[in-house]
């Protein structure tokens, strides 16, 4: 019990259960799941295919944020990739070819790796905060999408295309293999290599990782296109969802989502130790909790406080300092001395 | 108070001691910081506080200015006792602090960093021409003509060094506690920054000068305390203390223990064959003069100097981590460039940084992981180490260095200072390096672990690893090394037969006044 209590994602397992089990008494069909055609339909089914796009973008933002980074860019870059790949659709001789299409996807990822590649430089070689490096594209990068769609919004009809986000395999939605797929690398690049070792290293102690050889620019350079080529990714994901390259409304906020459920899945923000399997849990909190909002009826312009409000239970839930106090509480009343407080890591040093 | 204590010179009266700190103890985890230290201060001197890097000087100002909690000891202000709990609170007493590294805000103006936190005020609003005018006239006691609505990240260094102590002085603090002011500063700077010191000493400031350079020390101070790991070496004015005296006080003598380990300096090299290193005029501008340097295999070569004589910089060029402008460096003969760590690495250099925390172990990696480190990048993120394998390196470090706990699941950061640098010999000799460079590998660490260390040191030199030996205790490298390259503000001095000489030997050549201080120009 103590080792499940202790586990790392022990509170944001906890919180996406508790959504589910919130939503399942509120909504009697919410955990049903029904056979049509072959294809498995339901709320779950759906919250799995939705959360896709920001599935990618966040696992790209937990190697960005593992490098003491931030991509605040992933949404601009979501809507270049799926400006790029439409545009393509569009002027082509033939929308529903397969080949075409994926020509297309092709372009929008390299789009993807493109922008990312330009981040990495900006932070690595000329040394740019990263906050500051993203936001150049972030703030620049709808521009370039809307020169691309020609100042419209960009629609298709491409069966093929329409199939990456909306189609069924094996019963199930495409776009989950998608997610899984790329959870599945992201996590076997990182941890059967030593990559993993490596970008951790280079967050906690970029300095002390350089001198034992580590080629700590080089890591923080993949970072960024990875988070690149994963929002490449995520932008044709979103604009196959409504078969139209929106510039201004692809990936909208979808950066501060993203780092929200890196947050959630515990990899801290000071970059270090970072969690794909958190990551992936702090995704569905979040696409549980947005489902959650448009089921209640929430109207759309109070759904941001309700989920906000429900953001910060998640959060100061899991926050240590609680524990610490409730822990001294319940000793407290089991009429205990309780321990002394530990005072907050004191990070001594010892120079003179 | 109680006039117990007598000081070494003429008895004070009450009047004339501003604080009088007796049997300080401060602990950190795994190291005891400061051991049962004395300061007494008193009005209108400058107190030099003096002692190798990890002595407690630093650690000893941050106990009386509130920054550390004491474990031990009391502190005793104008006769009362008190203890500070921030250095706000030991501002509002009268002591004010400038650190050795600038902790002012560069994006504000001159004048708000001078007045922050004591803004005159009219109507409850600040009077910021009020203010202004204020820090002009503090700029001026120091010759300094700046416009106070400048901002301070705009100036450099130096001037910035000088606001910090003007903003110390606008405190109106009866005591002055300057950590490392000079090294950053030039000549006329440094007068300048004296004259400032001498009047305020003139009106009964106590001046506390924290300084690693001994010209300075001896021009401006007019007692002395020295500190050596921790504990109280003893107070002296100036005049009883010579400077060769000072030197071999600061570096101490070895414990008893230590001295059982014998001399592997006894060891005959080989020095006919291919040194495994020759550096020839190795150097870089403003911050080592060219060097030569040779270290055959299976020798031990010793690296003396006092902090800030040049001994981190050459290590960190041979090192890669910083890079030389001057000179070229052989290993077995063949001309290479070690421009950065991760070449310096697979030509056979590994580097062991001084700074533990800063630039050896990654802290919130276990102890495996930090073992591994070194070698898992050496081979590059695509081969990684089997598991077999890993546990195998791991566990072979682990014992053959006596890591405790030996449990290589556990995070670095929760290991005392002497595992943490074992892991991080671990780290080195796993990548199998052919010149081991050990920047102050016992420093800090507790007499056990540096038995175990030497003793490593000196088996690794038996096998044929050849070692460049940095430390401040000259017995150490007296008995490690065959041969002792001495270092002496900036330059090379020379070279020894660790044989030929001793202790006191090295003390005279390091000490030696042998550049007119006018000459020194920091860089750093």
């Amino acid at each position: 019990m103590a080792r499940v209590l202790g586990h790392r994602l022990f509170w944001p397992v906890a919180a996406l259960l508790a959504l589910v089990v919130l939503n399942a008494a509120v909504r009697p069909g919410f955990v049903r799941i029904t056979v049509r055609d072959g294809h498995l339909y339901g709320a779950l089914v759906d919250i799995l295919r939705q959360s896709a796009p920001l599935m990618m973008v966040a696992l790209g933002m937990t190697l960005v944020i593992a490098t003491r980074g931030i991509d605040l860019s992933v949404g601009a870059v979501m809507a270049v990739s799926g400006a790029v790949a439409l545009t393509f659709i569009d002027r082509s001789a033939d929308p529903g070819a397969l080949g075409t299409v994926l020509v297309a996807i092709a372009a929008g990822v390299a789009v993807g790796v493109v922008l990312g590649t330009w981040n990495g430089f900006l932070v690595t070689v000329f040394g740019v905060q990263p906050i500051v490096a993203t936001l150049v594209l972030m703030l620049a990068g709808r521009g370039v999408a809307l020169l691309i769609t020609g100042g419209f919004i960009t629609t298709v009809v491409s069966p093929p295309y329409k199939f990456v986000a909306s189609g069924f395999l094996l019963g199930l939605p495409f776009a989950l293999f998608l997610s899984a797929a790329a959870i599945a690398v992201v996590a076997i690049v990182q941890r059967r290599t030593a990559l993993g070792l490596l970008t951790e290293a280079v967050g906690i102690n970029p300095e002390a990782s350089r001198l034992a050889g580590v080629r700590s620019q080089g890591i923080v350079f993949t970072a960024y296109v990875a988070s690149g080529a994963l929002a490449g990714l995520a932008g044709i994901l979103y604009s196959s969802n409504i078969m139209a390259a929106d510039a201004n409304a692809a990936g909208e906020f979808i950066e501060l989502y993203a780092i929200l459920a890196v947050v959630l899945g515990r990899t801290s923000l000071l970059g270090g130790k970072f969690s794909i399997a958190g990551t992936a849990v702090g995704v569905l909190i979040i696409q549980t909790l947005q489902s959650t909002v448009l089921f209640l009826g929430v109207s759309s312009a109070q759904s941001p406080v309700f989920f906000a409000f429900v953001v910060v239970v998640v959060v100061v839930v899991q926050s240590p300092q609680l524990h610490r106090r409730l822990s001294r509480l319940s000793g407290r009343r089991r009429g205990r001395t309780a321990p002394p407080a530990q005072p907050a890591t004191r990070d001594l040093e010892v120079s003179a | 108070m109680s006039p117990t204590n007598p000081p070494l010179q003429a008895r004070p009266t009450q009047r004339d001691t501003v604080i009088e700190m007796s049997g300080i103890t401060v602990q950190f985890p795994g190291v005891l910081a400061l051991d049962g230290v004395d300061l007494r201060l008193r009005r209108g001197e400058v107190h030099a506080l003096l002692g190798e890097n990890g002595a407690g000087k630093s650690t000893l100002v941050k106990a009386l200015t509130g920054v550390h909690g004491i474990d031990g000891g009391s502190i005793v202000v104008d006769g009362v006792d008190r203890t500070f709990s921030s250095t706000a609170d030991a501002e509002r007493a009268g002591i004010a602090t400038v650190y050795q590294e600038v902790n002012l805000c560069p994006n504000l103006s001159v004048g708000e960093n001078i007045t922050l936190g004591h803004e005159p005020r009219r109507r409850g609003v600040i009077d910021w021409r009020g203010a202004h005018e204020a820090a002009v006239g503090h700029l001026r006691r120091f010759g300094l003509d700046l416009d106070p609505r400048s901002l301070l990240g705009g100036h450099p260094l130096a001037v910035r060094q000088l606001v910090a102590i003007c903003r110390a002085m606008v405190l109106d603090a009866n005591v002055l506690i300057l950590d490392e002011p000079t090294s950053s500063l030039d000549r006329g700077e440094v007068e300048r920054l004296f004259s400032a010191v001498r009047d305020l000493r003139d009106q009964g400031v106590a001046v506390v000068f924290i300084s690693h350079f001994l010209d300075q020390v001896y021009e401006i101070s007019d007692r002395i305390t020295v500190l050596r790991n921790g504990r109280l070496v003893g107070e002296y004015t100036v005049d009883e203390l010579p400077r060769a005296e000072l030197v071999s006080r600061m570096i101490g003598r070895e414990l008893a223990e230590l001295e059982e380990l014998g001399r592997t300096a006894a060891k005959p090299v080989d020095r006919t064959a291919t040194p495994v290193l020759r550096a020839s005029g190795l150097g870089r501008s403003r911050v080592i003069e060219p060097v030569d340097l040779d270290v055959y295999p299976g020798e031990v070569v010793g690296l003396a100097g006092l902090l800030g004589s040049g001994r981190t910089e050459l290590a960190r060029l041979l090192a890669g981590a910083d890079t030389a402008d001057a000179g070229t460096v052989e290993m077995h003969g063949r001309p290479v460039r070690l421009t950065t760590p991760r070449r310096a690495i697979r030509h056979g250099v590994a580097f062991s940084s001084e700074d533990r925390r800063g630039e050896g172990v990654v802290g919130d990696l276990t102890v495996a992981e930090n073992i591994l480190l070194g070698l898992q990048a050496r081979r590059g993120w695509l081969r990684p180490l089997r598991r077999a394998e890993r546990t195998a390196v791991v566990a072979e470090y682990i014992e053959a260095l006596g890591v405790r706990p030996a449990n290589p699941d556990m995070l670095v950061r929760n290991l005392s200072g002497g595992n943490q640098q074992k892991v991080l010999l671990g780290r080195w000799l796993a990548t199998a390096p052919e010149l081991l460079i050990l920047d102050e590998p016992t420093r800090g660490i507790d007499v056990g672990a540096k038995a175990d260390i030497q003793r490593k040191v000196a088996d690794l030199a038996e096998r044929g690893l050849s070692v460049l030996f940095i430390s401040s205790e000259l017995e150490e490298v007296l008995r490690l090394a065959q041969r002792i390259l001495i270092m002496r503000d900036r330059r090379r001095i020379g070279l020894v037969e660790s044989r030929e000489t001793d202790v006191d030997g090295l003390v005279a050549v390091m000490a030696h006044t042998g550049r007119p201080a006018t000459d020194t120009k920091e860089v750093r």
